[in-house]
């Protein structure tokens, strides 16, 4: 059963979004899908007339390809084809600090739940495993690996060396 | 050194707790394999031919007696007594249990240790230069600058799952000993004409299939800016480096396949997005980082060396004195080595025993201190010359004064096909081999220096494209040959060695390795050291010699 988390390890009971495939031949993008980048950017007033709000880029995709639309997105997806291609990590960081991209950011596809913390220190808020380790798994420990991070990210600016005492 | 506070501290015990937990359920079956693979990795864990591996940092090559202390005693309680220091300053245990792991882990972090991204697709172990500190030729000491890194790379959230591993050196002094041109990113402190320090950056060098000597893409980095343009470095081949072949995912063949100059336009793309943001270094960090690596409270010492007065044989001690005993910047002091090269013992290797006495040696001779260096000896860096005598009276004791450093028999050396699963053949047997052949110490100080890598297989942990003389185990058809390279070297004159010819039988090795020194010796010209002789006279006279047919 895939399962939708917060950044907290909560479980979103209702996912408001559609992940459309690669291939999708349907016509509009309405208001909650997350359309392929390339779909996206073909047609981006969705069937409202207005601009459709849900984006998903392959890890290979140029975030730079959105640039100006980010204000009115609500959600970008990234998909992790596997969960060794670690270029979703990059590509978070520069639609939350370059571009200030505010919605929702979600990692989709092949993660493991060991991802999780670094994931959420890139700027990913939501999290959509495929497949769960086991019933009773709580991931709630994977958010909270460590309390200390030495690095500049998304989820604390500050450097450590600007915060040691 | 560097001394862990609380924070450094939290991290590596949060971080024993976290692999914990990946073992528990990695053993439980709730982890696949190859989920498993790059967590265990990134402590440092593989899995080998016969046993687990375990590959521990040592972080730039300093090393603590308490640390010694403590790895001796995880060698004696978790594994078989003994530990071999690899071609990156790291030590490897050969026969931990998986399921002990965490419990190693846990013990290494009371001393400040751990297999953090010792392995791996990420920023591993930084490297340097053994005489950081103390050499006569220091522009600047590069050890700060590796702490800043060190915590940097750390669990870098962005680079945790790189395309392929990712190797950083940095050199802080005229001759390069840290191999910088050889590696993904090196890092070369220097003074600009205004007198401020900063960093020529090279990006990628490297050994393994495709070896290549790096190029610069930055000639003056002023410091401040030096995680910024590390971070754009890193960013650039995160995003662009292939995937899809493990073989050409290295940052060199991107860079070659870009050329230098566009990569290194795309960098600075990247960072002018980046510098002077949070991560630029402030100078109260970049004191705090140097306040770790001040000179110990050595003597004033004025008299003159005295280290020769001694009522010791006399020919053994001044050949130790000569070979293993460099020189300082301090007066009145030298730096040891301690070498891990005797014959009969896999090059690098050391017992529980030895990493004790080695604590001890530091303890008494050299403020508690040592280095390990790529090629896998231990220095004692601050050492009283008039405590010469006696030191070499304790290290031949314990076995480590084999007069023989930087000679023929000093080889860097992998572990090979006896324990490497990679490995097409071995490389340890080959060792003991040569040392067997050239035992005779005149004949190897007659030689002089030259430098001998052996690797097993082409990923090259033996450095054998570096060496003065490079040995490479190959398979054919399920048998072991090795295959000869001439002209490598790894200082300043960087240069990958060419292939000398067919390649030969293991038994044959030791002969080859005579005649090609044959060639040198009737070469030579006033006191050039084999390489010179080699590069002046090409590969020609060498092969001839090599392959000519019998008459």
């Amino acid at each position: 059963m895939p399962r939708l988390l917060d950044k907290t390890g909560n479980t979103i009971e209702h996912d408001l979004w559609q992940i459309l495939p690669e291939d999708y031949a349907g016509g509009l993008i309405n208001a909650n899908q997350l359309a392929p980048l390339e779909l996206w950017l073909k047609q981006r007033s969705g069937e409202s007339g207005q601009q459709a709000p849900g984006v998903w880029l392959n890890s290979d995709d140029e975030p730079e390809a959105l640039v100006g639309h980010y204000p009115e997105l609500s959600c970008i997806g990234i998909r992790f084809a596997t969960f060794m291609d670690g270029r979703g990590f990059s590509v978070a960081r520069l639609i939350r600090e370059r571009y200030g991209y505010q919605g929702e950011l979600r990692a989709f596809g092949y993660i493991i739940p060991d991802q999780l913390f670094f994931l959420a220190r890139c700027g990913f808020d939501t999290f959509l495993l495929d497949t769960t380790p086991a019933q009773d798994f709580n991931p709630q420990p994977y958010f909270n690996d460590f309390t200390v991070t030495y690095q500049s990210c998304v989820d604390q600016p500050q450097p450590l060396f600007r915060r040691r005492s | 050194m560097y001394i862990y506070d609380h924070y450094d501290q939290t991290l590596l015990l949060q971080r024993v707790a976290q692999f914990r937990r990946q073992t528990e359920s990695y053993l439980a079956g709730e982890l696949a394999d190859e989920e498993f693979l790059p967590l265990r990795l990134q402590n440092g864990l593989y899995i080998q031919r016969l046993a687990p591996m375990l590959r521990i940092n040592i972080p730039y090559g300093m090393l603590s007696s308490a640390q010694l202390r403590k790895l001796a005693h995880i060698t004696r309680v978790y594994d078989k007594g003994y530990a071999h220091f690899t071609t990156r300053q790291n030590i490897q245990l050969n026969w931990p249990q998986l399921e002990e792991v965490p419990d190693i882990l846990a013990e290494l972090a009371e001393v400040d240790m751990h297999g953090i991204q010792s392995s791996g697709n990420c920023i591993r172990n930084i490297t340097s230069d053994e005489f950081a500190g103390i050499g006569k030729d220091e522009i600047e000491d590069p050890r700060p600058w590796c702490e800043i890194i060190r915590q940097w790379a750390t669990l870098h959230p962005e680079f945790a799952f790189l395309p392929r591993k990712f190797k950083i050196a940095v050199s802080g002094a005229q001759s390069d000993r840290a191999a910088i041109q050889v590696h993904d990113i090196g890092l070369q402190l220097l003074k600009n004409k205004a007198g401020e320090t900063g960093f020529q950056v090279l990006v990628g060098g490297g050994l393994g299939r495709t070896p290549m000597i790096g190029e610069t893409i930055k000639q003056f980095l002023p410091p401040e800016h030096l995680l910024t343009y590390l971070e754009a470095i890193l960013r650039v081949y995160n995003r662009y480096g292939r995937r899809d072949n493990k073989y050409k995912a290295r940052i060199k063949i991107l860079v070659k396949a870009w050329t230098a100059e566009v990569f290194a336009r795309k960098v600075e793309e990247e960072w002018h997005h980046l510098k002077d943001g949070p991560a630029t270094l402030t100078g109260q960090e970049i004191v705090r980082a140097k306040s770790f690596f001040t000179a110990p409270p050595y003597e004033n010492i004025v008299c003159g060396d005295s280290s020769h007065a001694t009522t010791e044989p006399v020919l053994a001690y001044s050949r130790w004195r000569e070979r293993n005993v460099k020189t300082h910047k301090t007066p009145g002091y030298c730096a040891a080595f301690l070498s891990l090269k005797p014959t009969g013992v896999a090059p690098g290797d050391v017992t529980d025993r030895q990493l004790e006495a080695i604590a001890d040696l530091a303890d008494r001779y050299s403020f508690g201190e040592v280095r390990v260096t790529h090629q896998q000896n231990v220095v004692l860096a601050d050492v009283k010359q008039s405590d010469l005598p006696e030191l070499w009276l304790k290290a031949k004791e314990m076995g480590f004064a084999t007069p023989n450093i930087g000679t023929l028999t000093d080889m860097i050396c992998c572990p090979g096909g006896d324990f490497c699963s990679l490995a097409n053949a071995k490389s340890i047997p080959i060792a003991e081999a040569i040392q067997r052949r050239f035992d005779d110490m005149d004949y190897l100080y007659d030689i002089g220096d030259i430098s001998l890598n052996i690797s097993g297989c082409m990923n090259a942990c033996g450095h054998h494209h570096v060496g003065n003389i490079g040995i490479l185990g190959v398979d054919k058809k399920g048998l072991e040959f090795y295959q000869i390279q001439l002209g490598g070297s790894s200082g300043n004159d960087a240069a990958l060695g060419g292939v000398l010819g067919p390649s030969f039988f293991a038994t044959e090795v030791p002969e080859i390795i005579e005649k090609i020194l044959q060639v040198y010796v009737d070469h030579r010209v006033d006191g050039e050291q084999f390489i010179d002789t080699q590069r002046r006279i090409g590969m020609a006279p060498f092969k001839e010699c090599i392959y000519a047919k019998a008459a």
